[in-house]
């Protein structure tokens, strides 16, 4: 009878990490804002039609990157998780916090468990009724979870553009001038991101409507950004 | 609460009652047995305008001769660009309104695109077919369902029957115990290409005559303040008619009937 070969759990774990870790950095990135108006996600996506942000609940939404297939399916039970409990409860007992707290879960898990982690980095993003209410959810592949309360950037190059959005970051921006900070601190120095490589969303504190999160059209987006690009 | 994660033979896709019926089965309403008088919904209208669709209905519930409540709400959007409108048992009824929204809420933020109008009705249709078995015990709802079609730059409205036959309509629509008398004041008062304003003056119209004359039907309670739900569907979407424009057309409408019967002075000859 063959024996297994030993291999020491630091040294899966630290594979299962790389192997996530370079899965996710080959994809584009996204940054979360906290702004005077909401919470502003922008994320670097040439596609139209594969999305990087969505909408969860009335004042959630969700940012993904990595692999695609995964986090769109993390994203859709998200929605079902949210939808089931507004149904079952009231919509006022649907939060960030609690749906945060199953993502990390379940990524730990598979993390964990499975043969294979899963190459995402997720948002979960909720609008408050003011700035110091908003609420930035950073869940890593492992299940580390983080609770930002400025911005988030998550995907490939997340340190440079980290370090660019603190000098570009401070309270209260608007909506345009927390766009702008996004977009350069995506781009950085050496390039131009223009409306049709960009995919934008925010959480409207004050919205009218139920449902705050809306959709930026590309013309919207390049209004946004300005003559200059 | 778990986070829903299914296989992918046994996904429920974008329905959302098929995720309750595998997530969470017995938070579905089920049929009861014999419910006895329960309060039933009655009147409601909806009439085609230029501009969209405009959809009323009073505010009374009754079971059996009394009258249970008197701000009942059987106007209700269903998503930004449609409404719904209920007449029937009001336990089901709303249950059957709440799982509509959720339906279509839940479709367009899992498939990332909203239905399309002929979609939501179809959808409709099919949750009034699944209360079948209710209705047969006396739980009757009939919806009325309006919304404005993007595609084809207009308003619809679609009526239902209770085995969940769906009735497309070009001009005007009544449903529940007072649709009879309602639906006879917008027929003999409906013109194609009538302004909001003429639509809610119709509606006004139709619901005084159907409470006057369908003892189930609420007219406008003056003491009280309570007048009936009317919204308008265009191009912009659901908004609802403020109370207090409600208000001013019921009594402007008053005022044309007083004048209108009040007996000559010096007799007839």
């Amino acid at each position: 009878m063959s024996q297994p070969f030993y291999v020491a759990p630091e040294q899966v774990m630290k594979d299962r990490a790389d192997y996530a870790r370079k899965g996710i950095a080959r994809g584009k990135a996204l940054v979360g804002v906290v702004a005077k108006e909401g919470v502003v996600l922008c994320a670097e996506n040439p596609s139209a039609t594969l999305r990087k942000v969505s909408e969860i609940y009335d004042r959630i939404a969700f940012g993904g990157v990595g692999k695609y297939n995964e986090f769109d399916q993390l994203r859709i039970a998200g929605v079902r998780h949210a939808d089931l409990k507004g149904y079952s409860y009231s919509r006022e007992d649907v939060d960030a916090r609690s749906l945060a707290n199953q993502y990390a879960q379940m990524l730990g898990q598979i993390f964990t468990h499975e043969m294979k982690p899963m190459e995402v980095e997720l948002l979960v993003a909720e609008v408050g009724n003011d700035a110091d209410e908003d609420t930035l959810f950073h869940i890593l592949y492992d299940g580390t979870v983080m609770d930002e309360d400025r911005f988030s950037v998550l995907g490939g190059d997340a340190e440079a553009i980290t370090e660019r959005m603190e000098a570009l970051f401070s309270p209260g921006l608007d909506t345009q001038a927390a766009v702008n900070a996004a977009v350069d601190a995506l781009a950085g120095p050496d390039r131009e991101l223009e409306a049709t490589d960009l995919e934008l969303a925010i959480l409207e504190r004050s919205s009218t409507h139920r449902r705050t999160f809306r959709r930026f059209d590309d013309a919207e987006v390049s209004a946004l950004l300005g003559p200059g690009r | 609460m778990n986070l829903p994660l299914f296989d992918p033979l046994n996904d429920p896709g974008p329905d959302f009652a098929s995720l309750v019926d595998r997530a969470k089965p017995t938070a579905l309403p089920s049929t009861p047995l014999n419910p006895g008088d329960v309060p039933h919904g009655t009147t409601v209208v909806a009439v085609t305008t230029a501009e969209g669709v405009i959809l009323a209905g009073d505010r009374r519930a009754t079971a059996g001769n009394l009258i249970s409540h008197r701000t009942m709400r059987k106007v209700f959007p269903a998503d930004r660009w449609s409404g719904v409108a209920i007449a029937g048992a009001a336990g089901p009824a709303i249950e059957m309104v709440k799982l509509f929204q959720l339906q279509l809420e839940h479709y367009e933020k899992v498939e990332g695109n909203a239905l399309s109008l002929e979609g939501k009705a179809n959808q409709l249709s099919q949750m009034v077919r699944g209360n079948l078995p209710a209705a047969m015990q006396g739980m009757v709802v009939v919806p009325l369902f309006c919304g404005y079609d993007h595609r084809r730059e207009q308003g619809r409205l679609f009526e239902y029957d209770v085995t969940g036959g769906r009735y497309e309509e070009s001009h005007y629509a009544a449903s529940g115990s007072g649709s009879l008398h309602a639906g006879t004041v917008i027929k003999l008062g409906y013109s194609t290409d009538m302004t909001r304003e003429q639509g809610v003056d119709l509606c006004i119209s139709a619901l005084f005559q159907a409470a006057d004359a369908d003892s189930a039907t609420g007219g406008p309670d003056l003491v009280r303040g309570i007048y009936p739900i009317i919204a308008s569907i265009t191009v912009d979407g659901y908004t609802e008619v403020e109370e207090s424009e409600i208000a001013e057309r019921f009594a402007n409408m008053v005022d044309d009937l007083q004048s209108a019967t009040a007996a000559p002075v010096g007799g007839r000859p």
